[in-house]
Order: structure tokens, then sequence, then C-alpha cells
């Protein structure tokens, strides 16, 4: 079952050797910006991309709620990460798969109540549960606008998608300090610039006692963890609902961090869980109410 | 469709004004209403039309206020967008001219202006400041100002108009297109509406063809030129332009 992938850090290694000339060649080719090539792209150029970098980085400090331009971050300053994470995911089944699909995730892709009534322990019970206690849905993520290229888009997307995948594998609820120490884990494990930006800039809005726990308990986990698990893009998670957690986690090389403040209680979460079980024809309405 | 664009941008309106134009759209503003000198001939009644968040009326009141100590002045201020007259009501409730007869607040269509509340021949001064490029027939506007102005009444035009240099132009057409959508994506999250904005101003008429039309609607202004005895006065080069004109 263990075949051979490259580690994350192997290969930024080798990515940095073309760094420089890659740079040269993008600003030369992208001074002007082209058409758009799928829904919702918006074409930059060289220029408007490092002022949208720049000011996408601005605003994000200043409010964090902006989630479009932590994304628009994301995007201006991908570079060649994705092209690196698309040939991660060429160099594996699972991954070649998931660019062939390409599955999305969201409340009409992925059935939660066929989640809930899956066995304790399982990937998809797990993730359900998670979803409840922190209280939150896979809608809320911003589409792709500024990749020039689709698949890269879509490796993007996938990304941002996924997120919520990688806080229920490493078991870690949705509040500030856990947040950053998932970009300290995404930015070893794949590599994206902006995960580095959010994990060094990040940490400035919390309080002296939580940086502190952050950097001696979560930011050591995060940075072992998410350097010697595989990389988590090549992950097909809508394949693996039925799969232990355990044996998941063991598979990918996770291990739990230090415990965390959850705002609901794993009971809470149960119960509601177990009610939702317990009725299957009114969820089965409720899934598809748009 | 205008109006569902200013919904969304009336709450960071004078944030973005000033992110966009770098501050000197005050500079514009001030330039505007101290060339028209409202109150020098005794107190006026003026309307400023598209006037939502109080810019001008609230120049106006200030100049002849302080220069000719005149408190009788008032503005009426008329937009077809709830949400910017809002943004123009709280404006005007941190000055002094809250709750005085010297301004009032109205919503309205600038090409059907409401015959009871602005009868024919009610107002010695027409403002619209950067508003009448969002209105869909031009003449319509011009012909409703003709009526609700008083024979002898100024019609006044602030707007972005063409750029007659080639250099200062090919900057601004970059700028307006790279990073004004920009800035309004960073600022408020709608790249949209700002693009609305800048293809607003590029379809707008050239200065000799606005000046005709305010001609066609009865005005009597300058000489087709621009400058002194002219119809219309650029201001940085044709970013933005000032047209007067009387009614007779």
């Amino acid at each position: 079952m263990s075949a051979c992938y490259k580690t994350p850090l192997r290969s930024s290694i080798r990515a940095q050797r073309v760094f420089p000339s890659t740079i040269l060649r993008t600003v030369l080719r992208r001074s002007v910006a082209s058409k758009p090539v799928y829904e919702g792209h918006i074409p930059l150029n060289a220029l408007e991309n490092a002022f949208l970098a720049v000011g996408s980085a601005v605003m994000s400090l200043a409010d964090p709620r902006r989630g479009d331009m932590i994304a628009a971050l994301g995007e201006t300053t991908a570079g060649p990460a994705l092209p690196r994470l698309r040939d991660l995911m060429l160099e594996n089944a699972e991954g070649r798969q998931i660019l062939k699909d390409r599955p999305r995730v969201n409340s009409h892709t992925v059935d939660m109540d066929a989640l809930a009534r899956l066995p304790e322990g399982t990937f998809g019970r797990a993730y359900v549960t998670w979803l409840e206690r922190c209280g939150v849905t896979p809608d809320t993520r911003e589409p792709v606008h500024y990749i020039d290229d689709p698949e890269l888009a879509y490796v993007m997307q996938r990304y941002r998608e996924c997120h919520d995948f990688y806080h229920c594998i490493c078991n870690l609820p949705v509040n500030v300090s856990s947040e950053l120490a998932l970009k300290f884990f995404e930015f070893v494990n794949l590599g994206l610039p902006v995960a580095g930006i959010s994990a060094a800039f990040g940490h400035l809005r919390l309080s002296w006692p939580q940086r502190q726990r952050l950097f001696a308990e979560y930011v050591p986990w995060a940075l072992k963890c998410g350097s010697s698990a595989r990389s988590m893009i090549t992950v097909y998670w809508e394949k693996r609902w039925e799969q232990s957690v355990q044996e998941m986690k063991k598979e990918l090389g996770i291990w739990d961090p230090p415990e965390a403040k959850w705002p609901k209680a794993l009971s809470e979460a149960k119960a509601a869980a177990a009610k939702r079980a317990a009725v299957p024809s009114h969820g089965e309405s409720q899934s598809h109410v748009v | 469709m205008v109006r569902n664009v200013f919904d969304s941008v009336a709450s960071k309106y004078d944030l973005m004004n000033d992110a966009m134009s770098l501050g000197i759209h005050r500079l514009w503003k001030d330039d505007f209403v101290s060339s028209l000198k409202p109150g020098r001939r005794g107190p006026m009644k003026c309307i400023d039309v598209a006037g939502g968040t109080g810019d001008i009326a609230l120049r106006i009141l200030d100049y002849a206020r302080e220069t000719y100590a005149d408190r009788e002045t008032s503005v009426a201020v008329v937009d077809i967008n709830g949400q910017m007259l809002k943004e123009g009501y709280r404006r005007f409730k941190k000055t002094m001219y809250h709750n005085t007869p010297q301004v009032s607040f109205h919503e309205g269509n600038a090409q059907e202006l409401s015959k009871e509340t602005f009868p024919d021949n009610t107002f010695d001064l027409y403002t619209i400041a950067f508003g009448i490029r969002n209105c869909t027939s031009i003449p319509m506007v011009l012909q409703e100002a003709h009526r609700v102005l008083k024979p002898g009444g100024t019609f006044a035009c602030l707007e972005f108009s063409k750029v007659t240099n080639p250099l200062l132009g090919s900057l601004y057409d970059q700028y307006s297109f790279s990073v004004i959508p920009l800035l309004g994506t960073i600022l408020a999250g709608d790249r949209e509406s700002y693009q609305y904005l800048v293809e607003s101003i590029r379809r707008f008429p050239s200065q000799p063809e606005f000046a005709r039309m305010i001609q066609d609607a009865g005005f009597s202004t300058g000489g087709l030129f621009e400058g002194k005895g002219g119809a219309w006065r650029d201001l940085w080069g044709g970013v933005a332009c000032i047209h007067t004109g009387v009614k007779l």
C-alpha cells in the first residue's frame, strides 16, 4: 500500500533551482493580460498581479474576515507552487484520478446525511461530526479568479475546498490558533506561499499567551507532521468516506496535535448527528433544498 | 442597473473616491463650487442632482456661509438611490445644517423630477457632479434641468471627460482599466461595480459634443472651445471637466 511518493520538501528544493528564470519568463510573458478561459477567470498582467498581491496582503491583515482577499493573496502569490502540486498529483494514481474527475466539495456534491449514517470511526462520519462541532459548511469557499491555466485553477480550487478535510484529519477546530497551526502544516506539506505568508503574519493578531502556545506546541507538531506526511493534495478524500480514520492517519503519516479548544463539545455534536440519522426522509428533503 | 451598482458602492463611496483619485476629487469639487460663487447675488435656491452623499451640497452651503455670511441659501439633494441619500443624510447630521431648511433630501430620477416637489422655474442653480454619465438619457436630464431652473439660472456639470493629451491619455487609460477595478476588489470586494464606473466614463460624450447637447436643451453657453469664454473648462488635462450654461 505504501507507494513511493516524493516528500514535499525534496520537491520544493528541486523547484527552487528553476525559480529565478521562471519568474523572469513569467513576467515577460505576462506583460499583457490574456482572455478569460473559464467562468470567473479575471486575467491579470504581471503589474496588476503584483498590485493585487500587495493590496490583498495588506487587506487580509487589516480585516481577516475578508475571505476573498486571502483567496486573492493565495492566487497572486502561487507562482511555481501550483505546477509543482499538479506534477505531484500526476505522479501518483490517486492524484491522477482527482485531476481526471475534478471533484468539487460543497453541500450539493457531498451527501451529508449519508455520511452521518456511516459507522463511528469512519472518515465520513468524522467529517460530518467535525462540521457540526465547528458550526461550518463546505459552501463558503471563494471561486478561483486569477490563475490563468484552467488545470492549475482547479488545483487551487481543490486545495481551498480540501482545507476542511485537513482540519478534520488533523483534529483541529476553526479558531485562529488552530488555523495558524494548519497554515504551518500546509506550508511544509504543500509549499504554497500564501500558507507561509499567513503563518508568518497571522500570529500578530494573537495575544501573547496564545502565541506562546502556538509556537511552543502547535508549530513543532505542524512542521514535523506536515513535512513527513504524504502530500495532502494527492488524497482523493471523497473515495475514502468509509475508511477508518486511524487507518487513514497511519497511511498518510499524520498524528494528532496537542488538544485544542472546540466551540461545541463532542457529545453535543454526536447527539445532533444521531438525531439527524434517526429521521432519514426529513433529512433527504433537506439536502435538496437550495 | 445603476441603482444596484450604487446600492453596493454606497457605504464605501467616499473611501473609494479618495482611493481612486488619490484625494484629487476633493480639489475638483472645491474648484467647481468656488467657480460658481453661490450666494454672491443673495440667497439662492439650489438643486444638486445625483448628489447622494452630499459632497457638493455641503460645499455650496459652506461657501455661501463663509464668503457671504449667507444662511438662507438652500440645497435640495436629489438622488435615485436611497442608500446614497442615507449616507448624505448621515454626513449632514454631523454639520450645522441638519434639521434646518437649508438642506433637504429627495429620492428621485434626474430624467423625471416630480412636478409637485420641483415645479417649473424654481431654482437659481442646478448642479450635477459625477452623476450625469450614469443617466440613461442625457437629453432628458438636460430638459428637466432646463424646466426647474428660473430664467437666468445656472446649469453646472462636473464630470469625467476625454483627455486630449495622448501621453496623459494612455497613462490615464492604464490606470483606469488596471488599478481602479483592483482597488474596487481590494477595498470594497466588488470588481464589477468599479469596472462599470470606468466603462461609463469612456462612454460619455466628448467636451464639444456635450456642450452642444447643453445648447440643444435651451441653455446659452460660451463658445464651443475650452477655457475663458468657452462652454467648458478642463481640469487636469480633461480627466474632469466643468460645463456651464444659463437658462435664457
